[in-house]
């Protein structure tokens, strides 16, 4: 029981917080959610039936699942959450581009 | 069970309301059945009912996770209406809305429609244009639509902000013969009249595997027990992607999101109409129920998830809204406030159509407007299972649109499943 109460506290009285590498631990009002950040999307002479999969079809994963954020109203960078979409739990958090956490890397 | 008329109220009177029977049987499962349908919600009891009824398919059972209201059939606002404008999709809701019209009857179940009309607001002369096309193109389809001018919009809505919103109202769109139902009523109404034709309604049952044999399905684990079926309806909004995946058949063109609804404490008779104001990155959408309650809600949470639990922003989003159009509401407190879990397709419409396997049909992709669809829903969705072949109002409401490139997008808002309020 306290397990669910906990939960349930955790999504409503608390907002969901993203930790921005950039900018510190914020409300997720100040991002705006882009979606499924698995999404590979195909080259542009890839047939049709692999741009409708990456356009159209999705995993609708219930549990941890990679996703995009973009501060919006932040520093404007897109981050990769891995959050959970039953209890909105983040696991980490990281800029989406993959030279940007090289880099974020290699600073600490 | 007993009928529901004057002498059964007048008798049960006399003696001390001792002769209603159960509204509904609570069966064992059996071992076998012609037709399992999968959500104990209203598009599956209405999709047993209408095939017990309209196909003569009795063996049917229908699989509730939880119990007969308790998901996003007690979950929503309640708003019943028809104003769609693509092809497939008027007819469709038209349809659903005229059913509505009778389903009392129906039923023998008193689901308290009450066509109050529906008043969509526009703030711009850009909005009466595009309102009047869709309002239009409704009545060249044989739908009721109107609309109204300033001044008779304030005769019949006197207390809306008129006199300093930051964007004036100009007029309203207008559907007199929409309104809303009790939703209740109409998901036990359904449960009811299914059960009374012969349908097993099994609560407490959640699915937990499919176990296919040659493609076809031919077991569903449940938690309570294996039961087989000769055909299998999926009608599990929210969760159909779960289901999809349970059953080996990858991704669908669906993602879950979460739209909460508020309740107020009850007041006198205040709002005689459903009031729906969108302008500005704020949508909100309002009504009175019979107890006195306003009824309302907007948009998404905005990210995808399966809690059935809203997030703060969009509370203040929606009280926002809310006192833009109707300042007086602003001293209620809030009763109740919840949110449900929605099938938002890729392109605002429903999917009701067969799928790779052979004896499975399915039955998604509702976003907000599941509610008012249900009776049609499962009028073409026992058609499809009993026919094997889609009614002409839903052939092109299939999986494969998106790759035929005939999306049936109401809102042009393009492949984003949280767009399409």
């Amino acid at each position: 029981m306290n397990v669910v109460l906990a939960q349930i506290q955790s999504c409503t009285v608390n907002m969901i917080r993203i930790k921005c590498p950039y900018c510190g631990e914020r409300d997720h009002s100040e991002f705006a959610y882009g979606g499924d950040a698995s999404i590979k999307y195909p080259n542009l002479d890839a047939s049709k039936e692999e741009w409708t999969e990456a356009i159209f079809f999705r995993e609708n994963i219930r549990g941890f699942q990679k996703e995009t954020w973009h501060h919006l109203n932040g520093c404007r960078m897109w981050l990769e959450v891995d959050r959970s979409t039953i209890t909105h739990e983040i696991k980490s958090v990281k800029p989406c581009h993959p030279d940007l956490q090289k880099i974020m890397e290699l600073k600490k | 069970m007993t009928k529901f008329n004057a002498w059964n109220v007048f008798k049960n009177g006399l003696n001390g309301q001792t002769g209603w029977s159960r509204q509904w049987r609570d069966p064992e499962p059996k071992e076998n059945y012609d037709v399992i349908i999968i959500g104990g919600g209203l598009h599956g009891l209405a999709t047993a009912y209408y095939l017990a009824k309209n196909h003569n398919i009795h063996n049917i059972a229908v699989l509730e996770k939880g119990w007969i209201g308790g998901g996003n059939a007690g979950r929503n606002t309640t708003i019943v209406r028809s104003n769609y404008m693509l092809p497939g999709n008027h007819e469709f809701y038209e349809h659903s809305l005229k059913l509505w019209e009778n389903l009392s009857h129906e039923l023998n179940y008193n689901v308290m429609f009450s066509q109050r009309a529906h008043v969509s607001l526009f703030h711009s002369p850009g909005a009466k244009d595009v309102n009047a096309r869709r309002y239009n193109t409704m009545r060249l389809n044989g739908t009721d639509g109107e609309l109204w001018d300033l001044d008779k919009l304030k005769k019949n809505i006197p207390h809306l902000n008129y006199n300093d919103a930051r964007f004036p109202i100009m007029g309203a769109a207008v559907q007199p013969r929409a309104g809303n139902a009790r939703h209740d009523s109409a998901v036990w109404g359904y449960a009811r009249a299914a059960d009374s034709l012969g349908v097993d309604i099994i609560q407490n049952c959640e699915v937990t595997g499919v176990t296919r044999q040659n493609g076809d399905i031919e077991t569903i684990q449940t938690s309570r027990g294996n039961i087989k079926g000769k055909k299998v309806g999926f009608a599990v909004a929210g969760n159909t992607s779960r289901l999809w995946q349970m059953a080996g058949l990858g991704n669908l063109p669906i993602e879950s999101h979460k739209l909460q609804a508020f309740v107020t404490e009850s007041i006198k008779p205040f709002l005689d109409h459903v009031v729906v104001y969108g302008v500005g990155g704020a949508h909100f959408y309002i009504s009175q129920s019979d107890k006195g309650s306003l009824v309302f809600g907007g948009d998404l949470d905005w990210y995808k998830s399966y809690a059935q639990r809203g997030n703060l922003p969009i509370v203040q989003d929606v009280a926002e809204a809310a006192m833009a159009i109707l300042p007086s509401i602003g001293r209620l407190r809030l009763l109740r406030h919840w949110a449900g879990v929605m099938d938002m397709s890729m392109d605002g419409t429903f999917f009701i159509c067969k799928t790779p396997i052979s004896n499975l049909y399915l039955n998604a992709g509702w976003n907000y407007g599941g509610f008012k669809a249900s009776p049609a829903s499962g009028w073409y969705f026992a058609d499809l299972i009993a026919n094997e072949h889609p009614h002409k109002y839903i052939q092109n409401h299939h999986l494969e649109r998106f790759e035929q490139g005939i999306n049936l997008d109401e809102r042009g808002a393009g492949p984003d499943p949280k767009l399409h309020g």
